[in-house]
């Protein structure tokens, strides 16, 4: 550390410190994921608008906003926000509400809402107001997080939004993703392991015994149709290729798409499965779209540059100048790695299908512009760094 | 660290991140261990799964091999045709593309634009255009138009031998005659080609395709030959005509080695558009079922797929079987009344007053019934139902050609004397001609029975590869003695008997003639034929004339005969300038 501090040093004549590390690491995100999004949108957005930019341009366009919006909130002491942790709380909640009455529907699930040409998805913003109202909750409690009260408190409190997440806008991804965030934040606030470890172990003991008793169920039950939307797609983890033409079809052809491109890929621009075999590659199925063309180096490279920026968010949790702005970080640092685990391990069919997207490279406009918001957000907690306490 | 502020920032706090850091690469460790199982050990297996999904199959047709005669003509080829198609979303001149096919293809503006303006992959224009009209269509280069090359079955004879080669079907296969029999060689293998397209099925233009080349069919050489199968038919013709018969067979085939020289079966039809019924027909009154019983009589081979009794020709049989069996000599003498009884029956002699005094060769040339009745008589019917058998009456001949009909007989036990008598002048029981060519070609050539065939070899197209058929022969079906014997007297029966009218100037000519009335008996129907061979010393033609029906004279000896002779008249010196049968 103390190599890079005294170049640091040397650059900035400033007494904050801007973490360009960070910044880098986003916008080749942000750069890769535009040429990702373009190589697998042009061929059908060619088709289906006769403009194979039509995805490009919709992304550049909520990147550029994005970014603007990241600068804003990087430039604003990440205190300013405490005093909104309630508001966001309640505002999630109404936004979820009003997607009963208002909800705009696409792909059989209402998930969004429509401001004028804009469209927003509650679940981001629940994700942020989750990450700020936890964050100040526990610097709240000071010590009573210790106690088995503040314990099942923290847990306790992204519930209701969790549910009605699920319920509501059939996102069970976006819950998991909310519960995810408390559960880091909290396991970062609290000084003992035992309980987490016993969570843990609930939590892969409850999943395993969900999975045995949709299996048994479906061995005795003759019709498949019957099972419930989420017991189908259980069977088709377990046994993709047998529900090919159903459950299973985007699985397999995410599949073909990482299988086929071996070590080095088809090369950039050379994916077949894009060609309307997997159906809307560009959204959360793009990173089986990266392994087909780049290969597996391509596939690994991109996982690298996610743990690199999870590396950057350690960083500035570990210097933030309070526990406040650490835990803001460790928030984002939850909502990205939990989002890059689950996206790749369901591209991967290592666990059953739900939808999430990769976070900066999928296609969606609401999507990235939150995740920027949060890159400010440390961005801002990063320059409370004082160079002298480095 | 110094804390110096409110909200406290621990060490374990600290500790803490680094923990969930360390997972998170735990976790990264374990998709990346999930990305090389199946980007490596798994990828053989996707890769081909996926090459399956995106590959389309188009088969590229095999030409079909030739057929050719003995002289080397072509008597089944290959024509290239067009099909021509759309491809909807390659389509950039709609209208023009319409115009052109209209012109071109000179169909109607409503019917093309309803398959130019169709949303599909590819969509067919029509197919069996000829090259000559895809070419044009080809030069005007239209983005979407879709010209393919495509063979189509092409007879340059049209009719010539229609039941024999046959036709073949849409996709190319053999419908009857050689075309079905050889089906195996002349078929080929057909190519492929692999177009990769999206999941609509449009093909891939940057992908370029993959071509798994067809393989021709081999080329199939026949014993026919063209010029004596174009001269039978005229005789034919010409006899069915002035006859006005309903149909006349010609048969020729080398009796040493059971090549069939011609086989004609008139009326013919035109190969190249074997599904028309003569124009005496009325198709559109016909249903379905009508219609597809008439082009199946159309299309049958008289000589091989019908039965007939043969009458007085199956004498040959019978003096065989006598002359083998010690019956009878040939200088056994005999005394025809006009009738003989047979139990309480009296069957007539064609001669009503009787032949008279006369030995057996006599009576041969006279077609003595009486005589011949005596003859079987004294074979008896076990021993002559033994000699159908030894002379292969009772089998198939086994030619190459589909739908051989097998010979209706009576069984050994149901033989009487009525019943041998009729069998000994071939009557009560019923034949194929080519039965009757194969038997009388044993008994002539010194006793080898033969297997008739037209197959000589196949080869590939530049006539490598040549592979020969060879053809069972069967041995000592009768002596050389009575081969010698018969050759003898059907000789004297053309010198000097019944068969007169097949004699040849300057030829010597074997044979026996035959008037049978066809079943059910006095409907007033007759079959002429008359079965010649030459020379009779050591036959290398012989040929049967079989006229179905004919009105006014109805005598094998007045109306077959002749038929023969002038075909034995034009090709003997024709066989001898080319000299087949020094081989």
């Amino acid at each position: 550390m103390a190599q890079r501090n005294s170049s640091r040093r040397g650059q900035s004549n400033s007494e904050n410190f801007m973490d360009y590390s960070l910044l880098f690491i986003v916008l080749f995100l942000l750069g890769f994921g535009l040429i990702m999004v373009y190589s697998t949108s042009s061929y059908e957005a060619n088709l289906d608008f006769a403009d194979s930019a039509y995805y490009l341009k919709k992304q550049l366009f909520a990147t550029i906003l994005g970014l603007i919006a990241m600068m804003v909130v990087a430039n604003i002491p990440y205190h300013f926000w405490e005093r909104f942790a309630v508001i966001g709380y309640i505002v999630s909640v109404v936004l979820i509400l009003l997607i009963i009455p208002f909800g705009h529907e696409s792909h059989g699930a209402k998930r969004w809402l429509y401001i004028g040409p804009l469209s927003l998805q509650p679940a981001e913003v629940a994700k942020l107001a989750m990450i700020l109202f936890l964050a100040s909750m526990v610097c709240t409690m000071g010590k009573q997080i210790r106690s088995r009260k503040g314990f099942w408190t923290v847990l306790l409190v992204p519930m209701p939004i969790a549910l009605m997440l699920w319920r509501i806008t059939q996102n069970m991804s976006s819950a998991i993703i909310v519960v995810g965030i408390a559960a880091l934040m909290l396991f970062v606030s609290c000084p003992d392991y035992k309980r987490f470890i016993l969570l843990g172990l609930a939590g892969i003991a409850g999943a395993a015994l969900v999975v045995f008793v949709i299996v048994q169920s479906a061995a005795s039950q003759v019709d498949i149709e019957d099972m419930n939307f989420r017991g189908a797609r259980i069977l088709a983890w377990l046994d993709p290729e047998a529900y090919a033409s159903g459950k299973g079809f985007q699985t397999i052809q995410a599949l073909y798409a990482i299988g086929s491109g071996g070590v080095l890929g088809k090369g950039l621009g050379a994916s077949m499965q894009k060609l309307g075999f997997l159906p809307e590659a560009q959204n959360d199925m793009i990173f089986s779209i990266i392994c087909e063309e780049l290969g597996l180096f391509g596939g690994f490279a991109v996982i690298i540059m996610f743990l690199m920026l999870i590396w950057r968010f350690m960083v500035i949790a570990n210097n933030a100048p309070d526990l406040f702005g650490a835990l803001l970080v460790v928030g984002v640092l939850g909502h990205i790695a939990i989002q890059v685990i689950l996206n790749v391990a369901v591209v991967t069919n290592t666990i059953p299908n739900t939808g999430i997207s990769l976070p900066f490279i999928s296609y969606g406009g609401s999507s990235v512009m939150f995740l920027l918001i949060e890159i400010g957000l440390v961005l801002s907690v990063a320059r409370g760094i004082r160079l002298k306490d480095l | 660290m110094v804390e110096n502020t409110p909200h406290l920032h621990k060490t374990y706090h600290r500790n803490k991140t680094v923990t969930v850091m360390f997972l998170c690469a735990l976790v990264f460790a374990g998709l990346m261990g999930r990305l090389v199982y199946l980007m490596v050990f798994q990828s053989e297996y996707y890769t081909m799964k996926a090459k399956e999904l995106h590959e389309r199959e188009r088969s590229i047709k095999a030409a079909r091999g030739r057929i050719i005669d003995i002289n080397g003509k072509i008597l089944a080829d290959n024509k290239t045709v067009c099909t021509i198609s759309v491809i909807h979303s390659q389509i950039t001149d709609q209208e023009e593309v319409i115009a052109v096919l209209c012109k071109e293809l000179g169909l109607s503006e409503e019917y093309v634009r309803k398959r130019v303006e169709k949303y599909s992959s590819i969509e067919k224009i029509k197919s069996n255009v000829d090259k000559s009209i895809g070419d044009a269509i080809r030069a005007y280069d239209l983005d979407g138009v879709k010209v393919d090359e495509d063979y189509k079955r092409y007879y340059p004879y049209d009719s010539l031998g229609s039941k024999v080669l046959g036709f073949t079907g849409g996709d190319n296969q053999g419908i009857i005659g050689l075309e079905v029999i050889y089906e195996e060689y002349l078929q080929g293998e057909a190519g492929t080609i692999l177009t990769v397209t999206d999941a609509k099925g449009v093909e891939v233009a940057e992908a370029g395709e993959e071509r798994v080349e067809p393989i021709a069919g081999k080329d199939l050489y026949i014993s026919m030959d063209m010029n004596i199968q174009s001269y039978a038919t005229q005789l034919a013709l010409q006899t069915m005509e002035t006859k006005e018969a309903d149909s006349v067979s010609i048969l020729v085939m080398n009796p040493q080695n059971g090549e069939i020289l011609a086989m004609v079966n008139v009326p013919e039809f035109n190969l190249n558009s074997p599904y028309t019924l003569p124009d005496t027909v009325d198709s559109d009154a016909l249903g379905e079922d009508e219609l597809q019983d008439l082009l199946n009589r159309m299309w049958r081979n008289g000589c091989i797929n019908d039965t007939y009794e043969p009458g007085s020709t199956f004498k040959i049989v019978t003096a065989a079987a006598g002359l083998e069996s010690g019956s009878v000599t040939t200088t056994d003498t005999f005394s025809c009344p006009g009738y003989i009884m047979v139990e309480d029956r009296r069957i007539r002699c064609h001669k009503v007053g009787g032949h008279g005094a006369e030995d057996f060769v006599q009576a041969t040339m006279n077609s003595c019934n009486p005589v011949f009745i005596t003859v079987g008589t004294r074979i008896g019917a076990e021993r002559f139902y033994s000699y159908f058998q030894q002379f292969g009456l009772l089998d198939k001949t086994g030619i190459d050609l589909p739908g051989e009909a097998g010979t209706i007989m009576h069984n050994v036990e149901n033989i009487g004397p009525v019943e041998l008598a009729t069998i000994s002048f071939g009557q009560s029981f019923q034949i194929t001609p080519i039965q009757l060519a194969v038997t009388a070609s044993s008994i002539i050539n010194g006793g080898r029975r033969v297997t008739p065939h037209f197959g000589v070899r196949v080869a590939d197209s530049d006539g490598s590869n040549s592979q020969t058929f060879s053809y069972p022969v069967r041995e000592n079906v009768v002596s050389g003695e009575t081969s010698e014997t018969m050759r003898y007297i059907l000789e004297q029966v053309v010198a000097e008997g019944g068969g007169k009218n097949g004699a040849v100037e300057g030829y010597r000519i074997g044979g026996k003639t035959a008037t049978s009335q066809t079943l059910p008996r006095g409907s007033g129907k007759y079959i002429a034929s008359f079965l010649g061979f030459a020379p009779a010393d050591d036959p290398q033609i012989l040929a049967i004339a079989i006229i179905n029906n004919p009105q006014g004279t109805y005598y094998g000896g007045q109306i077959a005969a002749p038929v023969v002779r002038q075909l034995f008249e034009n090709i003997l010196p024709y066989l001898e300038e080319m000299n087949y049968n020094n081989t």
